[in-house]
């Protein structure tokens, strides 16, 4: 019903060219989130899907039907801003039913839905309130409360979170997750946290200059980076990019070793790998295991940060590079220290250089 | 380091509402004088304006310069014809010149900012320079009325409204008001699904309180004090403005009294709109929430 499809999306502000040429296609129902740094065109793409931006070139599909030159309106879309965009000069229960004004519902009809939506957002309690009266939070509540009231067919969410503190967000979060399950409706959410990227999409799009570098689940991404940005863009604390030298290529098995690391054979997805090239071999923090006595890296201790569940040990390697491991335990190394780690073959990542 | 005791405090407070009388004392006795003077016979009027006196109703005390006045001329048509012209030109012109900045601001369409810059450009023409064509233009074009159609449009209320209902300045004051405004609840708006006529109606306008009331008082004010044009267009005396009206007060014999009564009455309407605009300023503000 909802499906979107972006095909060869670009946008340019005179020579500026923003957004590259995108294509992605968006299935109804599903949570999609877009993520990048910042300046990498999130905002911008979300504002074309709107109609809040003009397109320059290619073609923008909501439900099969092409909509680049209609009017926001006449998309059936609802968004929410990260600024919250609440009218101030109306009550919560007039913005939360302007949708309908504007449709030119009934009074009861109107009560009736607004209600309905404030039943779904608990804020059953603030309709009469002016939005000076409220909290981020609240205010957010309201900015959500005017999307649903109407049941689009697509919401959009400009990085709505960003602006509460921790644990909030974190409420909010999970309330964003539950109404997507009880609307069905697709949703499509930037953002810049990864915790909220990882746990609300069924598919995320990885964004860098206005091109996409991958779309996939969050777990295909985590698992199966298809580009040394990605690689290091997902994950907490960030994946260790090892400056590696091919010693031996056999098929798709590539052997790699560099002054740190002793000489380890890595099954690569990808061919292009001669003997005598550089590459890169990208290793999560969280798969590292520090070993009594020798290892297949080594280095020294430059610091440690211990945050109770979870040790997170910075080492200067022996080619002078550093590199960040993580323990799923409390652990004390003493700066300085010699220490050999080992890993899973099988868990890093080689990229072609 | 500066404390604030309650002593100082105190202190603080007085030396400022000392110099807030001040101010009001300066700009009110010139309205006092004209008051006074108003009741005034000439006589006493012009011994009194070398002491104190000026200022007092002392004397030789009566309302006889105002029924004088209404004699010399017909007072209540001529404040009628400037409220009129002054009221539907501020309307018409709050209307007109917001619209005008809404599109400005909000709508993005081909030479835009071209014809803004021209427009605010008409700002350094004094009016003098333009007076005459526009008198040649006004006195030629055609009007449909009460009688049908006629042509040239001397003598008549819309030929003293219509010129000045959109005017660079107000369009600027506008234009500068909506583009501080959230561009996001006017995106947030057309998401929901709001017209653009919707938008300027239901968000732009109820958020747009204070500065409504800067471009009303000041086209208010251009417009009470219309002297030049009105001498211009308008011969017969059924469209004559207070302002020309004050001529009837300097031809033959002078009477300062009945010149001063004249002026009082004509203030009325000025003081008036001050008040009701008070109240609405500071309604809007409350309502819209707007904070510092
Ligand atoms: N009106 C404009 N004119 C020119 N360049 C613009 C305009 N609007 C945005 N840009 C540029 O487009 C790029 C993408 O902006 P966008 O707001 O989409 O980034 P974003 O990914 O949302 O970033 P953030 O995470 O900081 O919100 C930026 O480099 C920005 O400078
Ligand atoms: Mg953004």
């Amino acid at each position: 019903m909802a499906a979107i499809t972006l095909k060869g999306l670009k946008k340019s502000y005179g020579t500026a060219h923003v957004i590259k040429g995108v294509d992605i296609d968006i299935d109804d129902g599903e949570f999609v989130v877009f993520v990048g740094p910042s300046g990498c065109g999130k905002s911008t793409l979300l504002r074309m899907i709107a109609g809040l931006e003009d397109i320059t070139s290619g073609e923008l599909t909501i439900s099969g039907r092409v909509v680049n030159d209609l009017p926001p309106k006449d998309r059936g879309v609802a968004m929410v801003f990260q600024s919250y965009a609440i009218f101030p000069h109306m009550t919560v229960r007039e913005n939360v039913a302007f949708g309908l004004t504007i449709a030119g519902a009934s009074k009861a009809e109107k009560e009736e839905k607004v209600g309905e939506a404030a039943r779904i957002l608990q804020m059953e309690h603030l309709l009469d309130r002016r939005p000076s009266q409220l909290s981020g939070g609240q205010r957010q509540r309201v900015a959500i409360g005017r999307a649903i009231v109407r049941k689009p067919q697509v919401f959009l969410f400009d990085e709505p979170l960003s602006n509460l503190d921790a644990a909030l967000r974190m409420d909010m979060r999970l309330e964003i997750g539950k109404l997507h399950q009880q609307l069905g409706a697709t949703m499509i959410y930037v953002t810049h946290d990864q915790v909220e990227a990882m746990t609300l999409a069924d598919k995320i799009v990885v964004l860098k200059d206005g091109l996409v570098q991958q779309i996939g689940s969050p777990m295909e991404l985590y698992h199966n980076p298809a580009n040394l940005f990605v690689a290091g863009f997902l994950g907490s604390p960030s994946m260790n990019f090892l400056d590696v030298d091919v010693k031996g290529v056999n098929g798709q098995k590539i052997l790699v070793s560099n002054a740190a690391l002793d000489p380890v054979e890595i099954t690569a997805k990808t061919t292009g790998y001669t003997v005598g090239g550089k590459a890169k071999l990208g290793v999560r923090p969280q798969y590292l295991t520090p070993v009594e006595s020798g290892g297949m890296l080594h280095g020294s201790v430059a610091l440690t940060e211990r945050l109770g569940a979870e040790t997170v040990v910075e080492l200067t390697m022996k080619d002078g590079n550093r590199l960040i491991a993580a323990l799923a335990r409390d652990a004390v190394f003493p700066i300085g220290a010699e220490l050999g780690l080992t890993f899973d073959p099988a868990q890093t990542h080689i990229f072609a250089l | 380091m500066a404390t604030i005791t309650s002593d100082n405090h105190g202190l603080r407070l007085a030396v400022r509402y000392a110099v807030l009388v001040l101010i009001a004392v300066i700009f009110i006795f010139p309205l006092v004088f004209m008051l006074i003077s108003s009741l005034k016979p000439d006589a006493q009027l012009l011994a009194d304006t070398s002491s104190l006196k000026a200022f007092l109703p002392v004397g030789d005390i009566s309302f006889n310069n105002y029924s004088a006045a209404f004699k010399r001329a017909p007072v209540g048509l001529f404040i009628l014809n400037s409220v009129i012209v002054t009221g539907v030109t501020v309307v018409l012109s709050l209307i007109v010149c917001s619209s005008a900045a809404f599109v400005f601001v909000f709508v993005n369409w081909q030479g835009r900012d071209l014809i803004l810059t021209i427009i605010l450009a008409t700002l350094i023409v004094p009016f003098e320079t333009i007076a005459i064509p526009l008198l040649l233009i006004s006195s030629k074009l055609p009007w449909i009325g009460l009688d049908g159609l006629t042509w040239g449009w001397l003598n008549s209320y819309h030929v003293q409204i219509i010129p000045f209902v959109a005017d660079g300045l107000t369009i600027y004051l506008f234009v500068q008001y909506f583009k501080d405004l959230p561009g996001e609840l006017i995106e947030a708006a057309r998401v929901e699904g709001a017209s653009w006529f919707a938008i300027y109606r239901r968000i732009v306008m109820p958020l747009a309180g204070p500065v409504l009331a800067t471009a009303a008082i000041l086209k208010f004010l251009a417009m009470y004090n219309q002297y030049l044009w009105p001498l211009m267009v308008v011969q017969e005396e059924g469209y004559r403005p207070v302002m020309v009206g004050l001529q009837y007060f300097f031809q033959l014999n002078v009477v300062w009294g009945e010149v001063m009564a004249y002026l009082s009455l004509i203030t009325l309407p000025v003081l008036a709109f001050y008040l009701y605009l008070q109240k609405a300023f500071i309604a809007s503000i409350a309502s819209t929430g707007v904070k510092g």
